[in-house]
């Protein structure tokens, strides 16, 4: 399994699940997995939309109890 | 009880006053004591550069001398903390000397990094430094006209950084009489332009109204001076005559190179405060990795939370609440309007209107900042 970082960005308004993503993905390594926690929903469309778009890879997204996790990985 | 506040900035000045009132018969007993490190003599009101890049405030005006904001009673050395060593409960300064404690706390704040993107800070003018919002100021002086572009990094320091200096380059070109030559191009990193879904519900229409063009999902690449284009790591690209960059910040070297944190910022609990798998060290601030804005009043309200625990812990061996997340930061929406975003992790902002009342709201704030730092507002 792929090294994976845990972001808990639950309850975050501001900067928000997204840029906390985007700040992650600076100190990760390329094939690193990135797991989002978030309680906003638009997070399960907003990440895989930006991930897309910078051609990095949405691997995953589930919810459980409230929170939604999303999983990507770094692949450049 | 040694209790040690690294850092002089306003997390750190508001913990050291509110634990030496709540702990001040202890201190005078000797049974506790109160060091505050700090990189710098003086005291620097931050939120105060955005006005001095536009003209607004002079930089005499976001100086205090940093012994005369602390209660009697805390022992301040301007003699910054240059290892850590909290396996051994103590840290090393620059001066060598060793200053053991029995709590920590960490509040050694943010830096800009804007030449981690390629071209920016060559070409770009920012205003996180005296020095830069000086230089951006006299640069605006002498633009004549062209498209300016906004351009914003992750993560940042003050998140309504954007959006205000958006809104007051506009009031300032206009007062300049030179707005119809101006083209002013906001650009943000997520799909809305700004984090906050209520503000940018606000702010979104504001840019419409006034003819502020704006690109959502923009995160820099790389900048291209001779040709003056910014690129995205989206794949777009647009020109500029004037680029005006809100960078990404890090933590401060220090953490860094000791360790404590990828990129210098610290894994904190997110309630408590204390760095993840340590009792004793606490962080606030810039300097914790908490997905909260990283803004004076964050420093402020964990300060208090960590002043009232920290002194339960003294009295009472144990703390006595959690820091639930607020943040209230006020929102310049030009040069003579303002609003504000109050919210925590559990309640999203409620932003209304902008009025001119909570704008010189926000000017009595930046004197009475003073007041707030010795911990009395």
């Amino acid at each position: 399994m792929a090294n994976r970082r845990v972001v808990d960005a639950r309850g975050s308004f501001c900067p928000g699940p997204l840029m906390e993503l985007i700040a992650a993905m600076k100190m990760a390594e390329v094939g690193e997995e990135i797991e989002i926690l978030s309680t906003d929903k638009g997070s399960a469309t907003d990440i895989p939309e930006w991930i897309h778009k910078v051609k990095h890879e949405h691997v995953g997204t589930e919810e459980k109890e409230g929170v939604w996790h999303v999983l990507v990985k770094k692949t450049h | 009880m040694r209790i040690l506040v690294v850092g002089g900035g306003m997390g750190g000045t508001i913990l050291a006053n509110n634990l030496a009132r709540r702990l001040s018969g202890d201190v005078r007993a000797g049974k506790v004591r109160l060091t505050m490190l700090s990189a710098s003599e003086r005291h620097f009101y931050q939120p105060g550069l955005l006005y001095l890049a536009v003209g607004r405030m002079t930089p005499d005006e976001l100086y205090r001398d940093q012994a005369s904001l602390l209660e009697p009673g805390i022992d301040f050395h301007v003699d910054p903390v240059e290892e850590f060593h909290l396996d051994k409960n103590e840290v090393k300064t620059k001066s060598g000397k060793i200053h053991g404690y029995d709590i920590i706390a960490i509040a050694t704040g943010s830096r800009p990094v804007a030449e981690e993107i390629p071209g920016l800070a060559e070409n770009a003018e920012q205003f996180y430094t005296e020095e830069s919002a000086v230089k951006m100021f006299k640069r605006l002086r002498a633009f004549e006209g062209g498209k300016v572009v906004i351009a914003v990094g992750v993560p940042h320091k003050c998140p309504m950084a954007p959006l205000e200096i958006t809104f007051m380059l506009y009031d300032y070109f206009k007062d300049r009489g030179i707005l119809d030559k101006v083209k002013l191009h906001y650009t943000y990193p997520i799909g809305r332009v700004h984090s906050l879904e209520n503000v940018a519900k606000w702010a979104a229409p504001e840019m419409d109204r006034l003819g502020i063009t704006y690109e959502t999902l923009f995160n820099m690449k790389e900048v291209d001076g001779a040709k003056k284009i910014v690129r995205s790591e989206e794949g777009t690209e647009t020109n500029f005559d004037l680029l005006i960059t809100i960078p990404a910040h890090r933590g401060m070297e220090v953490i860094e190179k000791n360790g404590l944190g990828q990129r210098g910022f610290i894994p904190t609990h997110r309630h408590q405060l204390n760095m993840e798998g340590r009792d004793n060290v606490f962080v606030l601030g810039d300097t914790t990795n908490l997905p909260i804005s990283k803004a004076g009043s964050t420093a402020h309200f964990e300060a208090e939370t960590l002043g009232e625990n920290i002194a339960a812990r003294v009295k009472l061996g144990a703390p006595v609440r959690d820091y639930d997340g607020k943040v209230f930061c006020f929102i310049e929406a030009g040069k003579d309007r303002a609003t504000y975003a109050m919210f925590d992790y559990q309640n999203p902002p409620q932003p209304k209107a902008p009025t001119r009342a909570v704008h010189w709201f926000k000017v009595a704030y930046n004197k009475l900042y003073w007041a707030s730092a010795r911990g009395l507002l």
